[in-house]
C-alpha cells in the first residue's frame, strides 16, 4: 500500500507541460459582458445582421437562465462580469504565407508540437489553430479546396459563405438550449468552419488546435461541421492553456451535421491546463457538442480523451433522426488531483434501426471526481433501435470518487438497449502477476492503465493515439513508466 | 406555469387540513411526535409534491394525482366488529402465518398476538406510542429521513398508526408474520401508514406484507416502514402488492443494518394503479449484508415505479439487487438505483441489475442505475437491459411443438422465476411463482380473492 501511495503522491507531482505563456500583443475589449459588449464583438467581426441577431437573441435569452446545478461538480462561483469575452493576436488575420505569421506564434505551436510547417509537408494535416479565440492560420486550405472542403476559420465563412452558416448555425445546438451554450452564441469570437461536399471523402485529417493565451479570458469558440451526401471527414481538436493561479472559462459549441450516408468523426485531445497539485487555478470546460444524424445511414463518431481542465461539464450527444443512422462514443476520462469531471454522451434515437454503441472509460487518481451521465432516449417511432453502453470506472487511491449516472429510456417494444457499468480499483492480483514477471509495480500499473484504455484509443486517428497514449503517461507520470 | 399553481393549490390543501385537524392527529401522543409533525410539515412545504423537475420522481409525476380533491381522510379509526380472520382467507394454500391485519392503515385491534415468543412486542404504533414512547423515540423518524423526501415528510406529518414489532435478542419467529393492509371504504380514501420493525440481537424473523383493495373506490396510500435490524439478526421481507387501478400506492422501506446483519426483502407487484417502492437500506455497521430484489408487472396504463438506495457507510459490506419489469399494453414502469459508497467503506461489494421486457408498442421503460463510489477498495457494478423475449428461443421452443404464444409466457415465467427463487418461504414461493403465471396469462384482472364484482 505504502510503495502504491507513493507513486500516487509522484503522480500528484507532476508538471503541466503546456504551462507556458506566449508574449504576444493581444487585441482586448473591457471586461465584462452586456449587450454593448455583444455589439461589439460582433462589429470587429464585421458580421452581417442576421448573426448580430442570433447573439443578441442568444444573450437575452442567456440573461433568464440559471447556471445549471445538476451535475456532481463542485463550481464555484462565476463572475461572468469579471471576464474578458474577446482576446485576439493583434496582427490578426491577414496571413497569406506561414513567413507573415508572428514568430513567437510559430514558436508557441512548435513548442505544443503543432509544427505548422511540418505538419503541412509530412503529416498531411490541415491545421486550424485557434488562440484565444482567433483562428490563426488554417494551412493546406488551398489543397482541400480543389475538392470543394471548405475548412475555414468560422469569421471567414461568416464573411464567404453566409448561406451555409445562416442555415446550419444553431441547427443542433440553439441559443437556448442551455447556459453555456447560449453564453457561447452571444459572445463567441471564432472557431472552425468545414463543409464537405456531396461525395467526397476528404483526403486528409481535418484538425483544430484550441489555446487560450491571455490572461483573465474566456474562450469560446464554435465549430460547425456540415457533411453533405456521401461524404466522409474526420476532425481532430486538441486544446492547451497556460498555467494561471485563476480560473478560467471555456465554453465551446460544436455543431455536427451529416446528411444522407455521410460519416463524421470527431476525436478530441482535451488538455487543458488543470490546475496545481492543490486545487488551485485550470480551466473550466463548459462545452456542449452534438451531432446530428439528418440523413438516413449517417454517421458520427465521438471520440475523446479527456485528462486537462479543473472541471468539465461536457457530453458530446448525437440525435440520430436518419432511418439506419448510427452513432458512437468512445470516452477515456482521466482526473487526477482536485480535477473534477462530469461528462458522458445522450443518444436520442429518432429514426428506424438507429443504433448507438457508448464506452465510456473514467480513471480517477488523488482527490479528484470522475462521473458518466449518460442519456439514452428511443422514442416510440424509433423501431429497431439498437444501443450498448459500457463505462467503466478504475480508481487509483482512496480519497476519489468514480459515479455513474446512467438515464434509459426506452418507448418502444422491439428495441433493445443494454447498459454495464463496472468499479474497481486495480487488481491487486493483476500487479501481483506482472511483479512476478519481473515488471515493477510501476510499470504495471502502466500497462493496465493502458491496456485499460485501448479499446477506445484504438479508435483515435494515428496522430492522436500516439499523443494521446503519452497524456495518459504524464498524467498518471511515476505510477506509469 | 399551469403545473406551479396546482402544486400551490395541492400543496396547501395539505397544509390547511394539518393545521385544521392537529388537534385530532396529536391525540395521546407523546412531545416528541408533535414536534416531528411541525418539523415534517415545514419539510413537505418546502419541496412540495413533486413533478417531474424532482430528479427523484422524474419518471412519476404525483401532482396530477394530489391535484384531485375526492380524497377524503379518516382521522380515526373505523369500526369492524367482524372477524377478520374469518372474512379474509389468504390463498397461499397449507400457508401458516401469523395473521394480523390493518384496515385503512389502522391496526386492527382485535388481532391476535399471543402466540409469540416472551418478550415480543407486537403492537398499534398508536399503542407502542403511549406504552413504549422511550423504544419507538429512539429510532422514529431517524431512518427516514423527513427533510430528503416529499413522501417521507407527508407520511411523518399525517401518520397516526400502524404496526409496531419489537423481537427480543436471540428469538427466532418460526411462522412469517404476515401482515395483511386492507383498503375498505365507502368513499375514496388517503391512507397514512407508519410501521416499526425492531429486530434484536441474533433473533430472526420473516415478515409478509400483503396489499389489498376491497373496494371499489379510488385510494391513495402512503405508508411506511422504519426497520432496525440488529447485530447478527435475519430478516425477511416480502411484500406482496395486488390493488386494484385506482390505488395509487406510496410504499416506503427504511433499513438501517448493524454489524452482520441480513436482509432480504422481496417485492412483488402484482396489480396496482400508480406504485411507486422506495427502498433504502442503509449498511451501519461492518459484514452486513442485503439483497433487495423486485418484480413488477403491469398492464393497461399502470405504473410501476421501482426507488433504492443503498448507502454502504462501514467497511466489509455487501449488497446486490436484482429487479425485473413486465410491461404490458401502454403500462410504464421506472427503475432508479442508487449505490452509494461512503469514503472509508473498504472491501465493498455492490451488485445491482435491472431488466425489463416491453410486450407492446405503447409501454414505456425508464431506468437509471447509478454508482456514487468515493473509495477504491470496491466491486461494484450495475446492469439495465430493456428489451423483448429473444426470438431465437422462442423459435427453439416452437421447434419443439410448444406454440408461439405458449413459448412466449414460458420465457416471461423463466423471466421472472429469477426473481422468485429468492424467497425463502417455500410455499409462498410456490404460490407466488403461481400467482404470476397467472398474472402472465392475464387472469388476474382483479385482485385475487376478491369477492367484489370490481370493474377496473
Amino acid at each position: 500500500m505504502d510503495n502504491q501511495n507513493t507513486l500516487l503522491n509522484e503522480v500528484a507531482g507532476r508538471d503541466y507541460r503546456f504551462g507556458f505563456v506566449t508574449e504576444i500583443e493581444t487585441d482586448f475589449i473591457p471586461k465584462g459582458l452586456n449587450e454593448e459588449v455583444v455589439r461589439i464583438i460582433s462589429a470587429k467581426k464585421e458580421e452581417p445582421d442576421f448573426m448580430l441577431e442570433f447573439r443578441l437573441k442568444a444573450y437575452r435569452k442567456w440573461l433568464t437562465m440559471k447556471m445549471p446545478d445538476w451535475a456532481q461538480l463542485k463550481i464555484p462561483e462565476i463572475d461572468y462580469q469579471e471576464i474578458i469575452y474577446y482576446a485576439a493576436p493583434r496582427q490578426q488575420p491577414k496571413y497569406e504565407s506561414l513567413d507573415e505569421v508572428d514568430p513567437e506564434l510559430l514558436s508557441t505551436f512548435a513548442k505544443l508540437g503543432i509544427p505548422l510547417e511540418e505538419q503541412k509537408m509530412l503529416a498531411g494535416v490541415a491545421v486550424d489553430a485557434v488562440m484565444d479565440s482567433v483562428s490563426v492560420k488554417t494551412t493546406f486550405k488551398e489543397n482541400l479546396a480543389e475538392l470543394g472542403i471548405i475548412f475555414c476559420s468560422f469569421s471567414e465563412a461568416v464573411k464567404h459563405h453566409p448561406d451555409l452558416v445562416q442555415k446550419y448555425l444553431g441547427m443542433v445546438v440553439p441559443p437556448n438550449d442551455n447556459f453555456f451554450a447560449a453564453l457561447n452564441c452571444a459572445v463567441f469570437s471564432d472557431g472552425s468552419f468545414v463543409y464537405i461536399p456531396k461525395g467526397v471523402r476528404c483526403p486528409m485529417e481535418l484538425s483544430t488546435y484550441f489555446r487560450i493565451n491571455a490572461k483573465n479570458t474566456g474562450q469560446f469558440e464554435r465549430t460547425l461541421i456540415i457533411a453533405d451526401n456521401d461524404s466522409y471527414v474526420s476532425y481532430l481538436e486538441g486544446c492547451t492553456a497556460p498555467m494561471r493561479d485563476e480560473n478560467q472559462l471555456h465554453a465551446a459549441v460544436v455543431e455536427i451535421i451529416a446528411l444522407d450516408r455521410a460519416e463524421v468523426k470527431y476525436s478530441t485531445v482535451q488538455n487543458w491546463y488543470p490546475g496545481n497539485k492543490e486545487g488551485i487555478g485550470g480551466i473550466y470546460n463548459f462545452v456542449t457538442k452534438r451531432g446530428l444524424c439528418k440523413g438516413a445511414s449517417s454517421k458520427i463518431c465521438w471520440n475523446q480523451v479527456e485528462t486537462g481542465s479543473a472541471i468539465t461539464w461536457k457530453y458530446p450527444s448525437c440525435i440520430l433522426a436518419g432511418d439506419n443512422s448510427v452513432a458512437e462514443f468512445n470516452s477515456v476520462a482521466l482526473t487526477n488531483n482536485y480535477q473534477q469531471a462530469d461528462t458522458g454522451t445522450k443518444m436520442i434515437h429518432l429514426g428506424k434501426n438507429t443504433k448507438s454503441t457508448i464506452v465510456s472509460k473514467g480513471i480517477s487518481a488523488g482527490h479528484s471526481s470522475n462521473s458518466y451521465r449518460g442519456l439514452v432516449r428511443v422514442a416510440a417511432k424509433a423501431e429497431n433501435a439498437r444501443n450498448y453502453s459500457q463505462c467503466d470506472s478504475l480508481l487509483l487511491g482512496d480519497h476519489c470518487g468514480a459515479h455513474t449516472f446512467p438515464y434509459i429510456e426506452v418507448g418502444n417494444q422491439n428495441s433493445v438497449v443494454e447498459h454495464e457499468a463496472t468499479t474497481s480499483k486495480i487488481g491487486e492480483d493483476q500487479i501481483f502477476y506482472c511483479n512476478q514477471r519481473g515488471i515493477s509495480t510501476q510499470d504495471a500499473i502502466g500497462m493496465i492503465v493502458n491496456g485499460y484504455a485501448r479499446e477506445v484509443i484504438n479508435k483515435l486517428p494515428m496522430e492522436f493515439a500516439v499523443e494521446a497514449q503519452k497524456l495518459l503517461q504524464i498524467s498518471l507520470e511515476g505510477s506509469v513508466g | 406555469m399551469a403545473e406551479s399553481t396546482t402544486f400551490e393549490t395541492a400543496g396547501q390543501r395539505i397544509f390547511s387540513l394539518f393545521q385544521k385537524n392537529s388537534a385530532l392527529l396529536n391525540e395521546g401522543a407523546p412531545d416528541f411526535l408533535r414536534n416531528d409533525r411541525e418539523l415534517a410539515m415545514s419539510h413537505f412545504q418546502r419541496m412540495g409534491i413533486p413533478d417531474r423537475q424532482v430528479e427523484n420522481y422524474k419518471y412519476t409525476d404525483l401532482t396530477r394525482l394530489f391535484a384531485q380533491e375526492n380524497f377524503n381522510r379518516s382521522f380515526r379509526p373505523a369500526s369492524f366488529d367482524f372477524d377478520m380472520q374469518e372474512v379474509f382467507t389468504c390463498d397461499v394454500p397449507e400457508f401458516d402465518t401469523h395473521l394480523l391485519f390493518h384496515v385503512n392503515g389502522w391496526y386492527f385491534e382485535q388481532n391476535k398476538t399471543d402466540q409469540f415468543p416472551a418478550g415480543t412486542i407486537i403492537k398499534s404504533m398508536k399503542r407502542a406510542l403511549k406504552e413504549d414512547t422511550a423504544l419507538v423515540e429512539k429510532y422514529y423518524g431517524q431512518i427516514a429521513d423527513a427533510s430528503m423526501d416529499p413522501m417521507v415528510a407527508l407520511n411523518s406529518a399525517f401518520a397516526q398508526d400502524g404496526i409496531f414489532i419489537c423481537i427480543p435478542d436471540h428469538a427466532v419467529i418460526d411462522k412469517p408474520i404476515q401482515i395483511i393492509n386492507l383498503l375498505h371504504s365507502e368513499e375514496d380514501l388517503y391512507v397514512t401508514q407508519r410501521n416499526m420493525v425492531v429486530v434484536g440481537k441474533n433473533a430472526h424473523v420473516k415478515l409478509m406484507f400483503c396489499d389489498h383493495t376491497l373496494a371499489v373506490h379510488s385510494f391513495i396510500a402512503n405508508y411506511l416502514t422504519e426497520v432496525i435490524l440488529q447485530e447478527d439478526s435475519i430478516a425477511d421481507i416480502y411484500g406482496i402488492q395486488n390493488q386494484h387501478n385506482g390505488t395509487a400506492y406510496l410504499n416506503g422501506l427504511f433499513v438501517r443494518q448493524e454489524r452482520n446483519s441480513q436482509l432480504i426483502t422481496n417485492t412483488i407487484t402484482l396489480h396496482g394503479g400508480i406504485t411507486r417502492n422506495h427502498l433504502h437500506v442503509d449498511l451501519h455497521g461492518e459484514h452486513a449484508n442485503a439483497s433487495l430484489y423486485g418484480l413488477s408487472l403491469t398492464d393497461k396504463d399502470q405504473h410501476s415505479d421501482i426507488f433504492t438506495s443503498v448507502i454502504h457507510a462501514q467497511p466489509s459490506c455487501h449488497s446486490n439487487q436484482i429487479f425485473k419489469n413486465i410491461l404490458d399494453d401502454s403500462s410504464t414502469g421506472s427503475f432508479t438505483g442508487r449505490i452509494h459508497v461512503m469514503p472509508g467503506a473498504k472491501k465493498t461489494g455492490a451488485y445491482q441489475r435491472n431488466n425489463s421486457v416491453l410486450m407492446t408498442k405503447a409501454a414505456k421503460m425508464n431506468t437509471k442505475p447509478q454508482l456514487v463510489i468515493d473509495n477504491d477498495d470496491v466491486k461494484c457494478s450495475h446492469g439495465a437491459t430493456i428489451g423483448q423475449v429473444n426470438e431465437e428461443a422462442l423459435f427453439y421452443l416452437q421447434t419443439r411443438g410448444i406454440n408461439e404464444n405458449e413459448a412466449r409466457l414460458m420465457l416471461m415465467f423463466a423471466f421472472a422465476h429469477e426473481v422468485l427463487t429468492n424467497i425463502r418461504v417455500e410455499q409462498l414461493r410456490h404460490s407466488i411463482d403461481r400467482l404470476v403465471n397467472k398474472r402472465l396469462r392475464g387472469e388476474i384482472s382483479r385482485c385475487h380473492d376478491c369477492i367484489l364484482e370490481c370493474i377496473r
